[in-house]
C-alpha cells in the first residue's frame, strides 16, 4: 500500500493562491472564537496532489474496467453524455435559492422527469427529493405512516417485510417507528401467501416488497398479495432496486403498489461514485400525493414553479430539491433510450442473467434454478461440500482474474449465496469470458483448494477485518 | 441511442443456447393481465447530437452563477473550485465503482475515504468521523437520533435561528417518535443563556448550535456548552467547513457531535445537490455512529490496508434493530472534499475563510455608509442580514443589473460573500441596492 | 460442542450459572461458534433492574449482531469489563468468561430454563432446519 496523503506532505509546497486585490479591512471576529489549533491539512504541490489521486484511482475497479456482476446493484454502463450534461454551467452553477424565473430549464427538466418516471412505473406523482434508495424508502414509509395517521388509524404499528428482503427494508421500518413482522419465503423462493394471509391484520401498516425479488424471481402472485394487503387496510410498498428487468414490460403501479422508490443510480444509469451520490426518487398513487415531500414541481400558464402548499406533506427529508446533478443524468438517459430503448434494456438484462445462469449450472449449485429476471443466486455448495471452499474464497479468487466479484452472502435465506446480475450492457463475449473464469475456479477448488482459499494474490492480500473491528483505527495519526 | 452491445444475431444465438425461441419467453412468469399492451407513452430515443442540443437548450434557460456574480448563500456557497478536482473526479475508476465491499479490489476508494475521515477530524477537532451522509440537514437528523439513543432522552433543543430547512427535515424525521423537537427562542439573533436554562430538564437529549447560525451570526458557544453538559445532555454543532479555516473548532468548544454541509469543499452548487453531510463525534460514540466507516487493517502479508469496518452497526446486518437505514452516502462528493482540502492546503483554507470574511465586512461597511443597518449586530463570518422592507424588489433590480441577489427575509435581505467576489462586484451590488 | 452440565440455558443461547443468590450470565459455545469472531460487546448497565427476557446487552461479530436477553429477573450486580478490550475472550472460552452477574431474586424462574441435555437437543434441531 502506498503512502497516505499526510505522509507525502512537503511544507511550503502548496501554491494555491487568491486574487491579490487589497481590501484594507480588519478581521472582525471576537478573539475568543478565533482558531488556535493547527488545521492539520496536508501540504502538497498540485502535481503531487494529482499523482496521489491518480494513483488511488489505479487501485479501484469501475464499470469502465470490465464486467461488474454485483447482484442487486445494477452496475450498468454509465453513459459519458450524462457526465457532460451534469457539467453544463447552466446546471452545475445554479444556486438552489435563485428566483424561479431564473431556473426555468432546471424546473422543466424536473417536471418532465417526474412525468416520465410516472409513466414507466404506472404511478401518479413523483418526488425527486430523496438522496438515495434508502432515503427514498424512508420518505415512502413515512408517507404510509402519514396516511394512516391522517385516517386516525393509529393501531397500525407494524410493517411486514419478507425474509429475503434487503436489510434496508426492516431498518427503514424501524427508523420510522414500526415493528417488523417477517414474512416467510416458500420453497419456490416467493412470498408464502399463507404466511402473509395469517399475519395480515388491523395492526399492519403495509408490506414492503421487491419485485422481482432479491432472488431475481418475479412474484407471480403479486395481484393476490396486493389484494390481501389492501383488503386488510394496509398499503403496498415497492422497493425499486430491481426495476431494471421489467421496465416497459409491466409496472409496479399496475401490480397494485401504492408507493415506490427508484434507485436512479441503478436502473437509470447514473454512476455509483464509490458509494454515492445516488438518487432515490419516490412515486405514489393519487391517494398518497398529498403526503409527498415539499416542494413538488408544478406547471402553470407556461411557467414552472415549486409548490410548497401541501398541508399534509411529510415535510422535507433533505435540503433543497434532491440530488439534481444526479437525476439530470437519469433524465438524459431516458431521453437517449426512449420508449423502445427502455424495453430493450429490460429484455437484454433478463437475457444476460438467464444466459449466465443456464451455463453456470454445470459447476455451481443454483438453488432456484428456473426462469429469472435480472439476477439469480448461485452458491458454493458443491465446493463447500467437497473441499470446504467458500463463496468468499471464490469471490476473492475472481479478483485475481481481473473481475469484480458478485454480491456475496445475500440474500440471507440462501447459504453461501453469490448473486449475479450481469446487466444489459454486457456483451455475450464478456459473459463467456466470465463463465470460463468461474469454471476454471471451480476446477481449481477441486484440484488445489488451498490456492482458492488463500486468494487473492494479485491485489492486496486478504484483509484481517476482525482486528480492524475489534480495535478500530479510523483516522491517520502522526507518529 | 442505446447501450446494449448484443446485436440481434447474437441475441438469437444466446436464446438458442438455452433452448428458447424468443425474448418473450423470458417473461412467461409475468401474468398476462399485468403485461403492458403496447409501448410506454414516452418519446422516441434521441441520438447523441440531439440529446446534446436538447440538454444545452434546457441549460440555457437558466441564469447561472458563472455568468452572474452571486450573493446568495443560506447554506450553499459559490466558493472557488480548483480545476484539478473535476478532472480527477472524471477518472472513471472513481465514479463508476460501487461501494467498496470487496476491499482487496477497492483500496484506492477506501484509502481516499480514510483520508477524508482524517481531514474531517482535523477540521472539526473531533476524534472520529464517518464516510459522509446525504447533506447537513439529514446529518443533523441522524445526529439527533444518535443523541436520543445515547442519552435515552427525547427532547432536542433547536434554536429558532437554525437553518429553516434543517428544522423542517428534523421535524419530518420526528415522525419516528425517537425524539421530539423543542424550539428554543433566541434573542437578537443568538442563543440566550436564560432561555436555554429555562428549557433544560432531565429529558433533554441535546442542544443544537449552528455556527455561524442561519443569519450568518457567530454564537458565543462557551456558556451554552457549560449549561448543556451540566445537564448531562449532548452538544451538537452544525458548522460551515470553510469558516473552520479561521474559527475555533467545535471540538475545542466541547461539542459531542459535529455535522455540517460539505458542499463548499469543492462541490458545485448544482441547484442544491449532490452535496455531502459530514459527521464527526467523540470517540465514545464511534460504535453508535450512523453510516459507513473505513478502518485501517493489515492484509495477510502484514501490509497496511483499508476496509469498511464496524459494519455490525449498519442496516444490512442489524436489519430491524438498526437506528439508521443509510447505505449509499455521498462518496464521490466526499472524494471531492478530500481533493479540495488537499488542493488548497492549510494556508489556502485559512485565506479563503479570511477573504470571504473581509469581503463581507467591506460590503457591510459600504452598505452602512448608505444607511443600511444590520438586523443583528453581532459579529458575522461571511454572511449578514440588512434591514430592508422590499427584499424581492431589490433582488429583481439586481437581476436586471446582472447580479444574483441575496436571500429574502420578511424584513431583510441576507447577503453572502465568498472569495470569488471582487471589490468591483460589491461596489456595483451596493450601488444597485442603494438605488443607483 | 461444549455444554457444561451445571448450567441453565435459554433458547436465545445464553447460559447462567447460579451461585447462592446470584447468577453469572454468558453466551454458549453454540452462540460464539455461529456468530464467528466477536469484535465488540456492549455490556449491560450496572445496577439496573432487569426483567426476564429483557434485552440487556449486545454482542457483535464481523458478520452478525445479537442481543443478549436476561434469562432471569434481577439487578445487574457486576459487568465483565475485561470484554471491553478483549471481546475475543467469548470465542476463546465462552463459559469461563461471563458477561454480567445478576441477582437471583426468584428461584422459580429457573424452571423455565433448559438443562444441558435439553439445550443440546434444541441446538441439534436448529442445525437440522
Amino acid at each position: 500500500m502506498g503512502k497516505l496523503i499526510f505522509e507525502k506532505q512537503v511544507k511550503g509546497s502548496n501554491h494555491f493562491s487568491l486574487p491579490k486585490e487589497n481590501l484594507d479591512v480588519d478581521i472582525k471576529i471576537p478573539e475568543d472564537l478565533i482558531r488556535t489549533e493547527d488545521l492539520g491539512l496536508p501540504e502538497l504541490s498540485e502535481v503531487e496532489m494529482v499523482r496521489h489521486f491518480t494513483d488511488l484511482s489505479h487501485k479501484a475497479y469501475g464499470v469502465d474496467d470490465g464486467i461488474y456482476p454485483l447482484g442487486s446493484c445494477t452496475m450498468k454502463y454509465n453513459p459519458k453524455i450524462n457526465e457532460w450534461a451534469a457539467r453544463l454551467s447552466g446546471f452545475s452553477a445554479l444556486h438552489p435559492y435563485q428566483a424561479e424565473e431564473t431556473v426555468q430549464g432546471a424546473l422543466k427538466l424536473m417536471y418532465e422527469l417526474d412525468e416520465m418516471l410516472c409513466e414507466i412505473c404506472g404511478m401518479d406523482n413523483f418526488s425527486l427529493q430523496p438522496a438515495a434508495g434508502a432515503h427514498g424508502e424512508l420518505a415512502g414509509v413515512m408517507m404510509i405512516k402519514a396516511y394512516h395517521n391522517k385516517r386516525q388509524d393509529f393501531k397500525r404499528t407494524k410493517m411486514m417485510v419478507p425474509d429475503s428482503a434487503h436489510g434496508t427494508n426492516p431498518a427503514t421500518a424501524n427508523v420510522v417507528g414500526y415493528d417488523v413482522v417477517e414474512i416467510k419465503s416458500n420453497d419456490l423462493g416467493l412470498v408464502d401467501i399463507d404466511d402473509l394471509q395469517a399475519k395480515m391484520n388491523d395492526e399492519i401498516a403495509g408490506l414492503m416488497l421487491t419485485n422481482p425479488n432479491t432472488l431475481g424471481l418475479f412474484e407471480e402472485d403479486i395481484q393476490e398479495i396486493a389484494d390481501i394487503v389492501h383488503t386488510g387496510g394496509g398499503l403496498l410498498y415497492y422497493d425499486g432496486a430491481n426495476l431494471n428487468p421489467i421496465m416497459g414490460i409491466c409496472r409496479p403501479g399496475d401490480m397494485g403498489f401504492d408507493v415506490v422508490h427508484l434507485n436512479l443510480h441503478k436502473t437509470f444509469s447514473t454512476p455509483h461514485g464509490g458509494g454515492g451520490p445516488g438518487s432515490g426518487a419516490v412515486g405514489v398513487k393519487k391517494h398518497l400525493a398529498e403526503f409527498l415531500p415539499v416542494p413538488v414541481v408544478a406547471y402553470d400558464e407556461g411557467t414552472y414553479c415549486f409548490n410548497y402548499d401541501l398541508p399534509y406533506s411529510i415535510g422535507k427529508v433533505k435540503s433543497f430539491y434532491g440530488n439534481f446533478g444526479v437525476f439530470l443524468k437519469a433524465y438524459t438517459y431516458i431521453k437517449s433510450l426512449g420508449r423502445l430503448g427502455i424495453i430493450e434494456a429490460a429484455q437484454q438484462a433478463v437475457l444476460n442473467a438467464n444466459y449466465l445462469r443456464h451455463h453456470l449450472r454445470e459447476n455451481y449449485y443454483i438453488p432456484y434454478d428456473r426462469l429469472c429476471k435480472h439476477e439469480f443466486v448461485a452458491t458454493a455448495k458443491y465446493q463447500m461440500d467437497a473441499n470446504n471452499v467458500t463463496t468468499l474464497d471464490i469471490a476473492k479468487r475472481l479478483i485475481d482474474y481481473g473481475y469484480h466479484p458478485p454480491t456475496v452472502y445475500f440474500p440471507l435465506i440462501v447459504k453461501e449465496a453469490m448473486m449475479f446480475e450481469p446487466v444489459e450492457t454486457e456483451s455475450k463475449a464478456r459473459l463467456d469470458d466470465l463463465l470460463a473464469v468461474l469454471n476454471t475456479i471451480a476446477k481449481e477448488a477441486e484440484d488445489n483448494p488451498e490456492l482458492v482459499k488463500n486468494a487473492p494474490y494479485t491485489a492486496t492480500r486478504r484483509i484481517d477485518e476482525v482486528t480492524a473491528a475489534r480495535k478500530p483505527i479510523v483516522k491517520w495519526e502522526e507518529g | 441511442m442505446k447501450y446494449t452491445p448484443n446485436p440481434p444475431a447474437v441475441v438469437e444465438e444466446m436464446l438458442r443456447s438455452m433452448g428458447l425461441n424468443s425474448l418473450d419467453e423470458l417473461f412467461l412468469d409475468v401474468p398476462s393481465p399485468l403485461k403492458l399492451n403496447g409501448n410506454l407513452d414516452l418519446p422516441d430515443g434521441l441520438g447523441e447530437m440531439e440529446v446534446k442540443n436538447h440538454l444545452r437548450s434546457l441549460a440555457n434557460l437558466n441564469v447561472n452563477v458563472d455568468d452572474y456574480p452571486c450573493f446568495l448563500g443560506a447554506g450553499a456557497y459559490d466558493h472557488y473550485i480548483p480545476v484539478a478536482i473535476d478532472q480527477l473526479l472524471l477518472r472513471s475508476e472513481f465514479y463508476t465503482t460501487y461501494t467498496p465491499y470487496q476491499a482487496e479490489i477497492s483500496q484506492g476508494i477506501l484509502q481516499a475515504i480514510f483520508e477524508y475521515q482524517t481531514l474531517i477530524c482535523q477540521l472539526t477537532g473531533m476524534e472520529v468521523a464517518n464516510a459522509s451522509l446525504y447533506d447537513a440537514a439529514s446529518a443533523l437528523a441522524e445526529a439527533t437520533i444518535l443523541a436520543a439513543v445515547q442519552t435515552k432522552r427525547k427532547k432536542i433543543l433547536l434554536p429558532d435561528n437554525i437553518h429553516p430547512e434543517y428544522r423542517q427535515v428534523l421535524e419530518t424525521y420526528a415522525i419516528s417518535g425517537t425524539f421530539e423537537v423543542v424550539i428554543l427562542p433566541t434573542k437578537d439573533g443568538i442563543i440566550s443563556s436564560n432561555d436555554l436554562t429555562s428549557n433544560l430538564d432531565n429529558n433533554v437529549a441535546a442542544l443544537v448550535i449552528q455556527q455561524p447560525n442561519f443569519y450568518g451570526v457567530l454564537e458565543e458557544v462557551a456558556e451554552a456548552e457549560k449549561l448543556i453538559h451540566e445537564n448531562k445532555s449532548l452538544l451538537i454543532m452544525a458548522v460551515d467547513p470553510i469558516s473552520l479555516g479561521i474559527l475555533k473548532s467545535p471540538g475545542e468548544l466541547g461539542a459531542d457531535i459535529v455535522i455540517g454541509e460539505g458542499q463548499a469543499l469543492g462541490n458545485p452548487l448544482s441547484f442544491g445537490g449532490p452535496y455531502l453531510g459530514f459527521f464527526a463525534t467523540k470517540q465514545k460514540l464511534l460504535r453508535k455512529m450512523p453510516g459507513r466507516i473505513v478502518g485501517q487493517a493489515l492484509d495477510k502479508d502484514g501490509n497496511r490496508a483499508f476496509v469498511l469496518t464496524l459494519q455490525a452497526r449498519e442496516q444490512h446486518i442489524r436489519r430491524e434493530k438498526a437506528t439508521s437505514n443509510i447505505c449509499s452516502n455521498q462518496a464521490l462528493n466526499a472524494l471531492a472534499a478530500t481533493m479540495y482540502l488537499t488542493a488548497v492546503g492549510p494556508t489556502g483554507l485559512k485565506n479563503v475563510a479570511i477573504r470571504s470574511h473581509q469581503l463581507a465586512v467591506y460590503a457591510q461597511q459600504e452598505l452602512a455608509k448608505l444607511g443600511f443597518k444590520l438586523k443583528y449586530k453581532q459579529a458575522f463570518f461571511q454572511e449578514f442580514v440588512i434591514e430592508v422592507t422590499n427584499p424581492h424588489l431589490i433582488n429583481e433590480r439586481l437581476l436586471e443589473n446582472g447580479i444574483i441577489g441575496g436571500y429574502p427575509l420578511t424584513d431583510g435581505l441576507m447577503l453572502a460573500f465568498t472569495e470569488k467576489r471582487s471589490k468591483a462586484e460589491i461596489d456595483k451590488l451596493v450601488a444597485v441596492i442603494g438605488g443607483n | 460442542m461444549n455444554t457444561p452440565d451445571d448450567l441453565f440455558y435459554t433458547q436465545n443461547h445464553e447460559w447462567i450459572k447460579v451461585e447462592d443468590d446470584k447468577a453469572y450470565l454468558g453466551i454458549t459455545d453454540y452462540a460464539q461458534y455461529n456468530l464467528g469472531d466477536i469484535v465488540f460487546v456492549e455490556l449491560p448497565e450496572l445496577d439496573i433492574q432487569v426483567e426476564m427476557e429483557e434485552a440487556i446487552a449486545v454482542v457483535e461479530s464481523v458478520k452478525a449482531v445479537s442481543s443478549i436477553y436476561a434469562p432471569i429477573s434481577g439487578t445487574i450486580l457486576e459487568v465483565n469489563e475485561e470484554l471491553e478490550d478483549a471481546p475475543e475472550l467469548l470465542n476463546e472460552d465462552p463459559y469461563e468468561n461471563h458477561i454480567a452477574i445478576i441477582s437471583l431474586d426468584d428461584d422459580s424462574e429457573l424452571d423455565e430454563l433448559m438443562s444441558a441435555t435439553d439445550y443440546d437437543a434444541y441446538c441439534a434441531k436448529l442445525d437440522k432446519e
